[in-house]
């Protein structure tokens, strides 16, 4: 039996029946992961020791009769998150060396709740990135297509999962890093509601539009996670204190008679592949067959989501950046005879060119004479941005578009380009900059066998309805 | 809009990056590129439109600073981490140097 290739749902219950152990569990995953890391280059570090070590309490635990939800059950974490005592690189050299001393507070109640880290995953450098390819440590491979890229920037995670090397994932959504990863490798992926989730002990990239969310097998597997993680944090004031719903309760409950609006700005896009466009088109018509009511939509404002986040982005990772200095942490330079060079020299050797171009167009931005017209300006055509959702949200229960305009693409072939790999996240960007909700679930393969995914969105602190959705799509239309 | 080499040699000393002669003009080049594409937001009408720094809505949210205790773990973690260090100190390079520049 391939326990690796369970989900979290089918895991957890054998684990509770006895038909395997989470040591025999663990190991199944940890022998894939040894199988699979030189091709696919999910995993920066392997925590082996400590996992089998954990996997044996959890066992005692379940002989005991503690069936904490996630009790044994092995899983991954993007390394732009902090974990106590494992090596967090954010995929920069800056950081090669780095073992932070806490850990962020999602892994923290991923712990508590009995789960089993195995390691983390390879991603783009600080999260900048949609293919993984500005990871210091090589780009990660999409398991479906070695010669095409895994999506990014929380490409490891994806692929670790998409693979079955790992029952599920924790990563980050600052523009698309979940969606868009999850949708060239074919498993689902959650990008919560802004403030719905602690982003305390993850590395930081653009504060207003920063999120922490879950990546797995299934829409179930998704809910079931976000019920482990989500909640007020003290140590991350933008977390809100909104109860926890029992997401994985609402799944059950009919869609019949739930309006799903479909944007036409999301069709209309230059870059869009046919057979991506068709799928998706496909899916739409037949959520009539589930008794939903397709409602025709626009959001006006949506061409203007990319410039904004090219903006609003690179201005926030500038700043948020600057901490990451090589003094008091990290790998610092032995060239330098100054301050100022002991900076400017460990910067540049220790991040990437993508973090440097980010760096760079923030700094420009925000400085002296310009900030009116870039940083204030794209604030302000945020919220235009944001009253289009608003609108909508008042018509209708969710919104339905592609996650991602093309499938996975060439490792290499968009790198030379800067602007055509920002328009990756061309559908991302928008419900990123509005902090609402967005799930990409996988509805099909090209006739490349190329995975196509199908994204979800739905009102501020509306997961339960994206999830229910979701979750009735995977069922009966997939 | 053009970006100049002198300009990125400014934004590249303001944000404390060392950039090769060959980095710079390929920066020069993208950032023209990308702001470019960005000056498209000067057709959207934002006459009386505030401005959106944050979507939670939450407001002057507060604690007690209350000291909390880290374990001696915690403590030599950190400075087992610092780069350069006499003792328990973490050691850095003058701040300020003889031509009085930072």
């Amino acid at each position: 039996m391939s326990l690796h290739k369970l989900t979290i749902a089918q895991a957890a219950q054998g684990l509770r029946d006895n038909t395997f152990s989470s040591v025999e569990l663990t190991q199944s995953c940890l022998n894939r992961i040894e199988e699979r890391n030189d091709v696919i280059n999910a995993f920066l570090s392997v925590s082996s020791e400590y996992a089998l070590e954990r996997a044996a309490q959890a066992d005692e635990q379940i002989a005991a009769g503690n069936h904490q939800p996630l009790m044994g059950i092995p899983y991954a974490v993007k390394d732009a998150i902090c974990t106590k005592g494992i090596r967090s690189t954010g995929s920069a050299k800056i950081l090669d060396n780095y073992i932070p001393p806490y850990q962020a507070t999602v892994i923290d109640r991923i712990e508590q709740a009995g789960a089993v880290l195995v390691g983390k995953n390879n991603c783009d450098a600080f999260g900048h990135g949609a293919s993984n390819e500005n990871s210091m440590y090589g780009p990660v491979k999409n398991p479906h297509d070695e010669t095409k890229v895994a999506g990014g920037s929380s490409g490891g995670s994806a692929a670790a999962v998409a693979d079955h090397q790992v029952i599920f994932s924790i990563a980050e959504d600052t523009g698309g890093s979940i969606r868009f990863p999850a949708s060239l490798c074919g498993i689902a992926g959650l990008r919560p509601s802004y403030g719905r989730n602690s982003r305390y002990g993850c590395m930081p990239m653009a504060s207003s539009l920063d999120t922490v969310g879950p990546m797995a097998k299934s829409v179930e597997d998704i809910a079931f996670l976000m019920e482990v993680i989500a909640g007020k944090d003290p140590k991350d004031a933008t977390t809100v204190s909104d109860v926890v719903p029992q997401y994985t309760k609402e799944l059950a409950t009919p869609v019949s008679g739930m309006k799903v609006g479909v944007p036409k700005e999301y069709f209309e896009v230059d870059a869009m592949d046919d057979e991506v466009k068709a799928l998706v088109e496909e899916k739409i018509r037949s959520l009539t067959d589930l008794g939903i009511i397709i409602v025709p939509v626009s959001l006006p404002h949506t061409k203007y989501a990319i410039p904004v986040y090219y903006i609003v982005v690179p201005s926030e990772d500038s700043s948020n950046l600057a901490r990451i200095d090589g003094i008091r942490y990290g790998v610092q330079t032995t060239e330098a005879f100054s301050l100022y060079d002991t900076y400017a020299f460990t910067r540049s050797a220790g991040f990437p060119e993508e973090v440097k171009r980010r760096i760079m167009i923030g700094t420009y931005a925000l400085s002296a004479g310009y900030y009116d017209a870039y940083y204030r300006k794209a604030q302000k055509v945020r919220t235009r941005i944001m009253q289009d959702f608003t609108d909508v949200f008042s018509e209708v229960d969710a919104l339905i578009t592609p996650t991602s305009p093309f499938p996975a693409f060439g490792i290499g072939e968009k790198s030379d380009d800067v602007l055509a790999m920002y328009l990756a996240d061309v559908f991302m960007a928008p419900a990123a900059l509005a902090g609402i909700p967005g799930l990409s679930i996988p509805i099909g393969n090209t006739n490349a066998g190329l995975p196509v995914g199908m994204h979800i969105m739905g009102p501020r602190m509306g997961e339960g309805t994206v999830l229910r959705l979701g979750h009735h799509i995977e069922q009966h239309l997939v | 809009m053009t970006v100049t080499i002198d300009d990125i040699t400014h934004i590249a000393t303001l944000a404390r990056l060392s950039l090769s002669p060959e980095e710079k003009v390929q920066y020069a080049q993208e950032l023209s590129v990308v702001l470019d594409y960005i000056g498209m937001l000067d057709d959207v009408d934002t006459e009386g439109v505030e401005e959106t720094c944050q979507v939670t809505g939450l407001q002057d949210i507060v604690r007690e600073d209350v000291v909390v205790d880290s374990s001696e773990e915690e403590r030599a973690a950190l400075i087992a981490a610092f780069p350069d260090r006499v003792g328990a100190l973490l050691k850095v390079k003058a701040v300020f140097d003889t031509d009085g520049d930072i």
